[in-house]
């Protein structure tokens, strides 16, 4: 073997030495995906029975990792019915029970933490959110000289996020709840970008719930537990709502400041709401988006 | 058929086979971009593994210099081509052959592009729901499916135009017009789509004002087409040097004269943004974060006020004869690349999110590995364009031929690469 093909094969050695080096955090990948979810269909392609299967990994998923075996359902909006959200700013007293309601409800990440409800303080008289309070941690609430105001998906007519997801992972449906498939959603976080209440969060790595706090009460668009890398936000609690339960947010808050309810039906609070007051508002009504979401003052 | 095939393999295989091989100097470049290459690619591993975490970003800021690099490079992806327009509209010689090596660099560009915003995505194993058929692209209604189809076609174009000019010279044919001249003509419009598509990527967000606003399409242009031709005049020289391929100056003062133009426009369009917005006072939050710093924030103070100052002196240094004199035409270019760099990555992505749409204000900085995936890429696309160039300098100065196909392959020590070529 002459030198120059002596270094050569060197050369090459250490290459690639340094090229299986570069690639060893990879042995630590664990369970980042299976065959069968990759090779997953988009939701609205699945048929009934490719929804079936797809449920039983999910649910041998969720069991495998918590040790429990959960209940998944694929709930299709009811007929006749579309969704409303009324909030009244002169009840809420920031109190942020909301806030953690829905994390025990909806299987968020407690680490890092994930929020969909963001209580924003605001000096009294004013609606300039520039100058809301994200951090707000008095002895109690509310604090004099200032109102609360809870944000979370404003459930749009118009959302900006579905217009801008390049691979339609995420869209609205009949009731008006705008959905994620988190199996089909490629991680690229433009819809986080364009949406104008802050209302969408990602999952930046493995979410962690602790096995005695899962709740077992799943749907697939719904609160089912995320994967690292995928888009997630307020669904209306949809594996309640759609069975005609109300949201955990509105069950919890102590001072009765939510209203949630079907717009369609001309009965329900909500509608009443909407024809009986004199001013109700909805967040940002200049960007075209209309929300499902009102705020409105009533003592 | 047979034969074509075999020729196009033989092709291929010299190509292949001369990137490596060069002097000490283009082992030792060479050796150096690989090395920040796996650099980048072990940062790159870990994050696939422990997710966006890694990184800088957040829900707040929820794009970082990922996007930023990509933004920039779409433009000098777009500027390569802008060599082409002097050349084929108005038969510009002393550019001619160079326009190879422009359209090489939009190729390496591009490269890098596709790079960076895959290492973006939170779920690069889910890239095949973009594909269309297969996939569920939503096309025309989301900006991002237009990048997705401009860039890749952008590719395919330019992949083709060299690829075809280069394998002629190789056979030593004169390239069919009909087979290249209607793709540099639509190479020419889709430059200016694809930084458009990009531009209005940001522009299409109304919940965004710092975004949401008809001049960022022309400010992208012009900030193109003064960091690409800049980048151009600087690898011409670098060319020029290592290879003694025969580059005039006639044809660096040409680009010059792009570069100056573009340039001015670039720095008034900027005054015209920054008067919008802190004249009128409207939504301004954004915008005096970036120049002046928020609530005791000012992360982007310091790097946007370096932009001005380099743009600024970038753009006068241009207008005086002085930059007819190479050393200062490149210190000009040096200072013009990178104030645009700055501008339109830090200076635009970012303060975009800053603050939230529901007025939080959380700063970003890019973390180190966040940091080591970017180097990565860039090492990555410059070992693309050196392999490049490697191939098609031969084959342009007629060493790397067909009809020399039998001769014995040139080796490192004996390369000519480096010596005076008689032109
Ligand atoms: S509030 Fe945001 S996430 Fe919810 S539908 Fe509207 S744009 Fe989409
Ligand atoms: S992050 Fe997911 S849901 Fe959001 S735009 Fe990207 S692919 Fe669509």
């Amino acid at each position: 073997m002459g030198r120059r093909n002596f270094l050569r094969s060197s050369a090459a050695f250490a290459g690639l030495g340094a090229l299986a080096a570069s690639l060893s955090p990879l042995r630590e990948l664990g369970d980042y995906s299976s065959v069968d979810e990759f090779m997953q269909k988009y939701y609205k392609e699945m048929t009934p029975d490719d929804m079936a299967k797809v449920i039983t990994r999910i649910e041998n998923d969720v069991q495998r990792q918590y040790g429990i075996r959960p209940h998944v359902r694929d709930l299709k909006p009811m007929d006749g019915a579309e969704f409303v959200y009324c909030l009244n700013l002169t009840r809420c007293i920031g109190c942020r029970k909301c806030v953690h309601a829905c994390v025990n409800e909806n299987n968020q990440s407690r680490n890092p933490e994930i929020q969909y409800i963001r209580v924003l303080k605001l000096p009294h008289g004013s609606m300039d959110i520039d100058k809301a309070d994200h951090e707000y941690n008095p002895e109690s609430v509310p604090e004099k000289g200032f109102f609360y105001m809870p944000v979370q998906c404003q459930q749009c007519h118009n959302p900006p996020c579905v217009k801008v997801c390049p691979v339609h992972a995420t869209w609205q449906e009949k009731d008006g709840i705008t959905v994620i498939d988190y199996d089909w959603c490629i991680g690229c976080r433009y819809c986080e970008a364009a949406c104008p209440y802050w209302a969408r969060r990602f999952n930046f790595t493995k979410p962690e719930i602790p096995k005695e706090r899962l709740n077992p009460n799943m749907s697939y668009l719904g609160n089912r537990p995320r994967k690292q890398g995928v888009m997630e936000k307020c669904h209306f609690c949809i594996q309640r709502t759609r069975v005609g339960r109300y949201p955990a947010c509105l069950e919890v808050c102590p001072v009765g400041a939510r209203k949630f309810g079907n717009i369609l039906d001309p009965d329900s609070e909500v509608s009443y709401i909407l024809r009986e007051k004199r001013i109700f508002i909805q967040l940002k009504e200049e960007m075209g988006t209309n929300p499902r979401f009102f705020y409105y003052f009533e003592k | 058929m047979m034969r074509a095939t075999r020729d196009y393999l033989t092709f291929l295989w010299r190509c292949g086979r001369i990137a490596f091989v060069g002097d000490w100097r283009y082992y030792a470049w060479m050796g150096g971009l690989t090395v920040f290459c796996l650099l980048g690619l072990h940062a790159y591993c870990i994050q696939f593994v422990h997710g966006l975490i890694v990184t800088g970003m957040s829900d707040e800021v929820s794009w970082g210099v990922y996007i930023a690099n990509f933004t920039f490079l779409v433009g000098v992806a777009a500027a390569a081509v802008m060599m082409v327009i002097p050349v084929y509209i108005y038969d510009n010689e002393e550019l001619h052959d160079l326009v190879i090596f422009g359209e090489l660099l939009a190729v390496a560009a591009i490269i890098m592009c596709l790079a960076f915003v895959t290492v973006d995505l939170g779920r690069p194993d889910r890239f095949w729901h973009l594909i269309p058929g297969i996939g569920q692209l939503n096309f025309p209604r989301s900006m991002l499916s237009w990048d997705v189809i401009v860039l890749n076609g952008y590719l395919l174009l330019n992949v083709h135009i060299c690829g075809y000019l280069l394998y002629s010279r190789y056979q030593n044919r004169k390239p069919s017009k009909w087979f290249y001249i209607p793709f540099v003509f639509v190479a020419i419009v889709w430059a200016v789509s694809i930084h458009t598509v990009t531009a209005f990527l940001y522009v299409g967000l109304g919940g965004r004002p710092f975004w949401n606003s008809s001049i960022v399409g022309p400010r992208f242009l012009a900030s193109a087409f003064s960091a690409g031709p800049s980048i151009i005049i600087l690898a011409l020289q670098i060319i020029r040097r290592v290879t003694h391929y025969h580059i005039t100056d006639k044809a660096l003062l040409t680009l010059r004269s792009i570069v100056q133009v573009s340039m001015i426009i670039n720095v008034f369009l900027l005054f015209n943004e920054v008067f919008k917005e802190f004249y009128s006072g409207l939504h301004v939050a954004s915008s005096t974060y970036l120049f002046l710093g928020l609530d005791g924030h000012h992360a982007l103070v310091p790097w946007i006020w370096t932009a001005v100052v380099f743009n600024l002196v970038s753009m006068f240094l241009l207008i005086l004869p002085l930059t007819r004199s190479l050393k200062w035409l490149d210190l000009a270019c040096v200072l013009c690349i990178v104030g645009i760099w700055i501008e339109k990555g830090m200076g635009l992505v970012i303060p975009g999110f800053i603050p939230t749409p529901l007025g939080a204000l959380i700063e970003y900085t890019p973390s180190l590995n966040e940091t080591l995936v970017c180097l990565g890429i860039w090492a990555f696309g410059l070992l693309c364009y050196t392999i490049f160039l490697r191939m098609s300098v031969p084959i342009l100065q007629g060493r790397l031929s067909k009809a020399n196909e039998h001769l014995p392959e040139p080796d490192a020590a004996a390369d000519p690469a480096t010596a005076p070529v008689p032109h």
